[in-house]
């Protein structure tokens, strides 16, 4: 994971990996109908060095701490997190403006496999609020475009309204390196796009599975759906890289929160590849 | 971290119960916090000792699955007991602890990290189990890529006064989880205590050259070979005495292999889901944070506290418990304890000290859980 | 009749259809043409076609006093809809609508049905084909149905 040795903020990381560094809200953006998007600057006045797929523990002052994915570009901009408001911390990080304090503890956890992807076709499968942890992947496909084989974004939605960071979907979807799909769970009158559920989306495609590595986020349902469907088309399980979430209180493995039968999902993932997962999500309330 | 020199047989001497009291005083007037076993509330804990008379001279406990009782002993032994719903924990790693203050000035906030002080502690009565539970903690807080700074400050600075047993607890199984009755390596000092040959002693065993520097302050004798003798029986006898052991197989690979077995249904039908058992195990290490703030939202505050897999909070994501069911938390803890944490630090979770049997309060018991599921597989 | 034939044989679900079977089936067949917006068929409507979509989207809906029309599937070229020709009594239970200009391949229920029940090996064909994408259809909308993208605030 990047992290530059003389940098303030990895310093303090780890001296004090339960501590929170100060960083102010540039600015807030509403991206879907439950989801905001912070834009942060690190008081420090560093940039925030990740890979994609890391997180941070996001502190809103006198409410509590969440793991929210960085949403953002490694390579330049702000630090970037997309946020759904479900709980009092979450709600209270969406409701911050412009100036606003925010603590930040990370990066955390193994990210998308970008090295293992070079020369590879990639296939970025998002679903829902899913395509925020992907989006710093895509930038990086994007980014550095040549290191790549064809590149693929199936994305599901619940409805139109819900699509996730929508005017760039349409851009990304009129570029001509990268194939986009976008299907929505339901739709009324108005929307001319396709209506179904993102599986559907992977039995029309072609892939070469000798030469394609999936990324995939979600709610884990669909990750699983999506998983046995990218198998069907031949896909290793090697191949298929999933991004999973639980309950997180310290992100360092310390406080057994985030286990997953063996694995700290803060430590050794959240991104997993589905050969490690498959037997872990066959086990009911693992 | 004080380790004996492997190999090498140790230095040995004997001190007399003056000595004992000789050494307590030393480490006090080295301005430690000696800490070690004494009696309150009708149980022996670990608190704070000023003097070896707080020590539970001539006391037993009598152990058995979901009971504790003290007993009188026809001796004076100070240490003719096992080990009670205390652990070396409590003070390593510390039960509720303040993490940051943080103060708010109009959009500006300040966060100070809470200072880390270390409180230059002195363990004694330190059983082999618990010192394995020691190294086991250390493991998982200070071994990986984050090192815990307040187990640390505890920790490094801690001075260990180890005991072997002399006799079997009523729930121990140390010997099948290879962590005892012999306290092997992770003392500065190790005790036998010695009250069968007439006169009331202490082999004392040097792991460390603190320990060693201590032990010259103190008035003692090299140890004789009948001393040796006599403490090498004391421990043998305990190893001989165990009440109970796990299956002789390969453990982790059997309980993964039965997750889905009927038998995490059946202890959940008497399991309380009441989460003594993680809180007396000296292992166990999961907690949790809250924050606090005051009215004015000017000042807030994390503060860390221990926390169990048994709440139902513990898994909570996305609307729900991940583990709703008393079946899939017991699970989760046992196969962490016996399976899981192999694969996750290299060792068992689990040292045989047998507290989360005594402590049950409807007297489950790990090593009969797993015999039942193994049996189950040879029926 | 030939011109047909051919069409039919490169449509994926008649693909690998023997010959035989291909000319049997293609003498139920005709093509179809749909513009943006038109309806295919409305809910109720006797379930008299089975529809094989080459070029264009359509849409399957089901409208709700109050909500309109709620569309849960859209079939892409390379793809079928309408089923419930199969099964008594033979109506519509949703509306097929054209999203785009389509181009699809018509077949006669009646005259399918027919052709299946005096030859049974061409009724096998065609079962063996329907089975896969009704089974694919019962599962997909069970993970729509489960709404898995909603916030659990």
């Amino acid at each position: 994971m990047p992290e530059n040795p003389m940098s303030e903020t990895t310093a303090l990381l780890h001296a004090r990996p339960m501590v929170p560094q100060i960083a102010h809200v540039r600015r807030r953006r509403h991206d879907a109908p439950d989801a905001w998007t912070l834009e942060l600057d690190m008081a420090n006045g560093e940039r925030f060095l990740y890979a994609p797929g890391q997180f941070n523990m996001l502190t809103a002052f006198g409410v509590g701490e969440a793991a929210i994915s960085v949403s953002g570009d490694p390579a330049e901009g702000p630090l970037i997190h997309t946020i759904r408001a479900v709980g009092p911390v979450s709600k209270a990080l969406t409701q911050l403006g412009a100036g606003d304090p925010v603590g930040v503890r990370g990066p955390f956890g193994v990210g998308w496999p970008m090295a293992q992807a070079e020369g590879k076709d990639v296939l970025v499968v998002a679903g829902g609020l899913g395509l925020a942890p992907l989006r710093p992947a895509l930038y990086r496909l994007l980014g550095e475009r040549a290191r790549y084989g064809k590149v693929t974004l199936l994305f599901g939605a619940r409805r139109p309204e819900d699509i996730l960071f929508r005017h760039e979907v349409e851009r990304w979807r009129g570029r001509f390196d990268i194939d986009v799909e976008v299907t929505v769970d339901h739709a009324t009158d108005g929307w001319r796009g396709n209506v179904g559920v993102v599986t559907t989306l992977i039995s029309r495609h072609d892939i070469d599975p000798s030469k394609t590595v999936a990324m995939v986020c979600g709610p884990e349902v669909m990750m699983r759906f999506v998983a046995m469907a990218l198998m069907d088309k031949g896909l290793g399980e090697e191949a298929i890289y999933l991004s999973m979430e639980r309950n997180m209180k310290c992100a360092i493995g310390h406080c057994g929160h985030c286990q997953l039968g063996p694995t700290f999902i803060c430590r050794d993932g959240p991104v997993f590849t589905y050969a490690r997962l498959k037997p872990l999500l066959a086990v009911k309330e693992l | 971290m004080p380790e004996a020199s492997s190999g090498a047989s140790p230095e040995r001497y004997v001190i007399s119960v003056d000595g004992l009291r000789a050494l307590i005083k030393a480490l006090r007037a080295r301005g430690r916090r000696v800490v070690g076993p004494t009696v309150a509330d009708d149980a022996i804990i670990y608190d704070d000792i000023d003097s070896l008379d707080e020590l539970p001279c001539g006391v037993t406990d009598e152990q058995e699955a979901g009971r504790y009782k003290l007993a009188q002993r026809g001796d004076d032994a100070y240490f003719g007991y096992a080990v009670g719903p205390h652990s070396w924990k409590k003070f390593l790693h510390k039960p509720a602890l303040r993490l940051w203050r943080a103060e708010r000035k109009g959009d500006e906030v300040t966060v100070e990290a809470e200072p880390v002080e270390p409180q230059n502690f002195a363990f004694l009565g330190v059983r082999a189990c618990e010192l394995k539970a020691i190294a086991i903690q250390d493991r998982v807080l200070m071994g990986g890529d984050y090192v815990d700074p307040h187990y640390k400050a505890q920790r490094e600075g801690a001075f260990i006064v180890a005991v072997n047993c002399g006799e079997a607890g009523g729930t121990c199984f140390c010997v099948s989880m290879d962590a005892g009755p012999k306290a092997r390596q992770g003392f500065d000092l190790a005790l036998t205590e010695l009250t069968s040959q007439g006169a009331h002693e202490f082999l004392v065993e040097v792991g460390s050259p603190a320990g060693a520097e201590l032990l010259a302050e103190l008035p003692r004798r090299p140890a004789a070979s009948n001393d040796i003798d006599a403490a090498e029986a004391a421990v043998e006898h305990t190893a001989a005495s165990m009440g109970r052991h796990m299956p002789e197989e390969d453990v982790p690979a059997l309980l993964m292999r039965n997750l889905q077995h009927p038998r995490w249904q059946e202890v959940a039908q008497r399991c309380l889901s009441c989460a003594n058992c993680t809180m007396v195990c000296p292992t166990c290490f999961c907690t949790s944070v809250e924050d606090h703030n005051d009215l004015a939202g000017a000042e807030s505050s994390r503060t860390r506290r221990w926390d169990s897999c048994f709440t139902m909070d513990y898994s909570y994501i996305h609307g729900g418990s991940v583990r709703p069911t008393v079946s899939s938390r017991y699970r989760q803890w046992m196969t962490h304890k016996l399976a899981t944490w192999h694969e996750q630090f290299g060792t068992y979770g689990c040292v045989g000290c047998g507290r989360c049997i005594t402590w049950c309060p409807v007297g489950i018991d790990i090593t009969e859980e797993t015999q039942a599921i193994a049996a189950s597989e040879k029926a | 009749m030939e011109n047909l034939e051919r069409i039919l044989s490169e449509h994926r679900f008649f693909h690998g259809l023997d010959k035989d079977f291909l000319e049997l089936a293609a003498g139920c067949a005709k093509n179809v043409r749909f513009d943006a917006g038109q309806f295919i068929f409305h809910e109720g409507e006797a379930a008299d076609q089975f529809y094989l979509v080459r070029e264009g989207r359509v849409a399957l809906q089901v409208s709700a006093p109050g909500r309109g029309a709620g569309i849960f599937l859209t079939i892409e070229p390379g793809e079928v809809f309408g089923v419930n020709w199969l099964v008594p009594p033979y109506r519509w239970v949703y509306d097929a609508k054209a999203l785009e200009p389509s181009r699809a391949i018509s077949m006669d229920a009646r005259c399918l049905r027919n052709k299946c029940e005096a030859d049974h090996n061409l009724g096998y064909e065609i079962m063996k084909r329907l089975m896969p994408v009704l089974i694919e259809r019962l599962h997909e909308t069970r993970l729509q149905y489960l709404d898995l993208y909603r916030s659990h605030a």
